[in-house]
Order: structure tokens, then C-alpha cells, then sequence
């Protein structure tokens, strides 16, 4: 029988959730990481048992972590006790140096601050790591300041795929609230060299050169925020899914406005249809019926709680515009918790399951495409992401 | 032989239990004592000093014999408490509070 491993990063660790494919009874192995703030974990697609995390700390800075086990246990890689050549460790996996060099890192030295001047780009931490579909040692690391990392040996070391901060709006983008994050990472898996990116508060980018050169895709999009409603940068856009079959049908969840590509992001329709508020963090698309989506409406960008304290998630099976709220197992009254931009993710069993974190530490899964839920656990740290892996 | 004691979490990460035992060759400062700790334990590259600038991360601390020796030169000689091993060079990360 099949299983599946929910992969949770919490302000203070990380914790691994698994259960049978009836997704009634589940294990709790954590918290890994204690004490750290633990952005991500994502398990490879080319071999379940890799999984990558995400630890930082504000006394230490980012760590990165890799297990080859499930998660059963874990290395900084190429952390161990090495002696590279020349008496200095080789161990450098936490190092994220931005690409400063003439040939492909520019001289790209600034982005605009709070203030709207200039400011160097520095790194602060990794926000998102996605894995490559086919090459276990190969994850793309999406980091603050915003910039787009890759590396090819699990881990150990990381380049910049420098050609995204090199576009000539590079130098205008800025901050949102939680800073300048580089946070959503799709690969396209029908096409290796097309990736979508997006950033907060950039907008969404694309490559169809493997990361050499990217293109802003935000023509649709409208925010009130900004200056010019529709520039071509400057959105804050909080994350972006797509459906593994249909890989040019994109949905993202806006800072207010949930949209619908349905050219690869060339331009962008509003599908917020009949949601009670169109803000929001997290998107999410069913495992088998690609029209089908996910939101968790937030009441405002003020007020990051659920609107009249229900916590509802709402789907869409016609790919927006029309939605209904799913409550059943979800607190209907005095919840006041959020759902972040990495907090939810689907499993791809023949009933789907669909699972979500809040920052009040409760982790809830619906195993019938999100009709009811339960909670696996009520009481973790805050919950920052949510990953699954469907395991055989 | 010089001792070194580290933070909680940075001896959770370096597999270590208690204070760390370093063999330095030549003057002993701060920068030989942290260089020396990299080289044995690499996956602590990057949490005490930032990668590129070798500047002490802000919400850290270094003690020892009583002092802070935490705004010294890097290449200022420890005391000779440290560098014969009676006294620790302490890493301490900041408390906080709430």
C-alpha cells in the first residue's frame, strides 16, 4: 500500500508526518532542527529518500541540510571532518555567494530599499529549495536577497543563475514586508530548460534557457500598491502552482487577486470569482484534476487571519471564478491563525490529499480532496511550509 | 592545546558534546582559534563569521578570562590563560529575551 511523508518547517524545527495510504493513523518524528528557524524541507522527486532542508537562525545564519535517508538522519554537506588540498575545509554548503563576475554576474551591486535607495544586495536566507525531477543531486535554492542559486552536488556547493537579477529591472526591484524573497521555484516538467520563479515584491519571471536569461511575466496583474498599477514589476505575488500535465496553465495566489495563466504567464486573467476576500498565501492545485485549485482566503494584508475567524479553504473545479468554501473539521469560530505562501501541498494518491500548516501550528490533511478534515497534529511551532511526498 | 566552547546549537550541529580541544600552531588569536575550529568542524563555516567579510556575526559574543574580547582585533595574541589551555575561549550567542 502506498504511503505518504509530510515534510513540515516550523519557526523552531522541522517534523516529519507519515502515514498509510488511508491517511487516518500518522507517525510524528521531530522536531529536527531544534531551535531553528526551519524555512523548508523538500524530498527529490528522482529519489524520495533525498531530502533537503532549509535551517536558519538569526545568531547563526543558514545552515543547509540533506538526508538520504527519508529523514532519518541528516548531514551539512560536505560538512563532515574534510580536509580539502591546502588545509581548508571543504564543507561550503551553506555558502550563497551572489555572481559578481564581468562575464555573467554584471555589476549588479544594488536593489531599491524601503526608503527607495539604493541598497546593497545581501544575503540573509533560503527561503524555498526545490529539487531537480531527475537528478536527486541537483536543487535550486530560491533565497533573501532575492536571487536564484543552483547546486549539482547535493548541496555542497551553490552557484547563482546570476541572468534573473541581471535583467534590467533588476536594480528597481524592492522589498515586501517580510523582505525581498526569492520564494516560488516551478519546474516545468515536460520542458528542462523552462523554470517560473516569483519574488515579493518583483512580480513572476521566466526562463526558457535554463536560467540564462528570464523575462517578467506579469502582464495581467494589477496592484493598487504600487505606483503604476500595471507595471511590468513591482507585484507582490505570493505564489504561483501549476498542474505537472498541463505545465502552461499557471495559478497564483496575489498579494490581493487570485489569477489564471493560461499561456505560461504571458498574461494573466483574475479568477477571484466569488471568494469572500482575494488575499491570501498559499495555492495548490488537485493531483489528478488540473481545474481544480485551492486558496485559504486571509481576511487582508492588515489583518493576516482568516475573515470572521472561520477557517475555510476554498476550491475551485473550474479553475476560478467559481468557489466553494470546505469546512468540515475546520475551526469555524476564534480562529485567528495564517497560512503561508509555502504552507500547503497536495498528494498525488488516487483520492488525493490535500494538506495545510498554520502559523498556530496545527497541520491539517483531507484525504478526499478536501470535503473534510482532520488535524495530524495541533500543537508544533508556528508552520512555515508544508511539503508531501507519495511514497510507493 | 586550546579549549573552545561553543553555543548549544552550534554543538548540535558540529556533533560535539562539550567544550572542543583545538592544536594551534603559531600565535593564538582569535582569527587562529576560529580558523583552526573551521578546519576541524567545517559545517560551522559561515555560522560564527559571515563567508565573505570573516566579520563576527552581530549576535554573537567572544569571552574569555573574564573579558569580551569581542571588538579586539582578530589578530590580537588571547591571553596567555587561553593559549595554555586553563582558561576556555567562550562563543556565546546573545540571550534573548520575551
Amino acid at each position: 500500500m502506498s504511503k505518504v511523508r509530510v515534510l513540515v518547517g516550523t519557526r523552531k524545527g522541522a517534523f516529519i508526518l507519515t502515514s498509510d495510504g488511508k491517511r487516518k493513523r500518522w507517525k510524528v518524528s521531530g522536531p529536527h532542527f531544534t531551535g531553528w528557524e526551519v524555512y523548508h524541507v523538500k524530498g527529490s522527486p528522482a529519489d524520495p529518500n533525498r531530502l533537503y532542508a532549509s535551517q536558519c537562525s538569526g545568531w547563526f545564519g543558514q545552515v543547509i541540510q540533506r538526508s538520504s535517508d527519508g529523514g532519518k538522519t541528516w548531514e551539512a554537506p560536505g560538512g563532515g571532518i574534510t580536509i580539502a588540498p591546502g588545509g581548508m575545509p571543504a564543507g561550503e554548503s551553506n555558502k550563497f555567494v551572489y555572481d559578481t563576475t564581468p562575464e555573467t554576474g554584471k555589476p549588479l551591486t544594488t536593489h531599491q530599499f524601503y526608503d527607495g535607495k539604493p541598497h546593497p544586495w545581501e544575503f540573509k536566507r533560503v527561503w524555498h529549495l526545490e529539487p531537480s525531477t531527475t537528478d536527486p543531486d541537483t536543487v535550486y535554492a530560491g533565497v533573501e536577497d532575492a536571487a536564484l542559486f543552483r547546486s549539482t552536488d547535493g548541496g555542497k556547493s551553490w552557484q547563482e543563475l546570476a541572468g534573473l537579477r541581471g535583467h534590467e529591472s533588476g536594480p528597481g526591484w524592492h522589498p515586501g514586508a517580510g523582505g525581498m524573497c526569492l520564494h516560488t521555484i516551478l519546474l516545468d516538467p515536460s520542458n528542462s530548460q523552462r523554470m517560473y520563479i516569483a519574488i515579493s515584491a518583483a512580480g513572476a519571471f521566466r526562463t526558457d534557457d535554463a536560467g540564462k536569461t528570464w523575462k517578467p511575466i506579469n502582464r495581467g496583474l494589477k496592484s493598487q500598491y504600487i505606483p503604476d498599477p500595471d507595471a511590468e514589476v513591482g507585484h507582490c505575488v505570493h505564489r504561483i502552482a501549476l498542474h505537472r500535465s498541463r505545465p502552461n496553465v499557471l495559478f497564483m495566489q496575489k498579494h490581493w487577486d487570485v489569477m489564471r495563466s493560461d499561456n505560461a504567464g504571458d498574461s494573466w486573467q483574475e479568477v477571484s470569482g466569488n471568494l469572500p476576500t482575494d488575499f491570501g498565501f498559499v495555492i495548490d492545485v488537485h493531483a489528478h484534476e488540473p481545474e481544480t485549485i485551492y486558496v485559504v482566503p486571509i481576511k487582508s494584508d492588515s489583518e493576516h487571519f482568516p475573515l470572521d475567524g472561520k477557517l475555510r479553504v476554498y476550491r475551485s473545479q473550474t479553475g476560478g471564478n467559481e468557489w466553494e468554501a470546505l469546512t468540515k473539521g475546520l475551526p469555524q469560530r476564534n480562529c485567528f491563525v495564517n497560512v503561508l505562501r509555502d504552507a500547503m501541498a497536495v498528494d498525488s494518491l488516487e483520492q488525493c490529499g490535500v494538506y495545510f500548516g498554520t502559523t498556530g501550528g496545527q497541520v491539517y490533511a483531507s484525504a478526499d480532496a478536501g470535503d473534510s478534515w482532520a488535524p495530524i497534529v495541533r500543537d508544533l511551532p508556528a508552520v512555515v511550509s508544508v511539503e508531501v511526498q507519495t511514497l510507493p | 592545546m586550546i579549549r573552545v566552547t561553543l553555543p548549544q546549537h552550534l554543538r548540535t550541529l558540529a556533533h560535539v558534546s562539550s567544550e572542543v580541544e583545538l592544536e594551534i600552531k603559531g600565535q593564538v588569536t582569535t582569527r587562529s582559534v576560529l580558523d583552526a575550529l573551521e578546519a576541524r568542524y567545517p559545517m560551522l563555516r559561515g555560522t560564527i563569521r559571515d563567508h565573505m567579510t570573516q566579520q563576527r556575526r552581530p549576535f554573537l559574543r567572544f569571552f574569555a578570562c573574564e573579558q569580551d574580547l569581542s571588538h579586539d582585533p582578530p589578530d590580537t595574541p588571547l591571553p596567555d590563560a587561553v593559549a595554555s589551555g586553563a582558561e576556555p575561549f567562550m562563543i556565546i550567542g546573545a540571550i534573548a529575551g520575551g
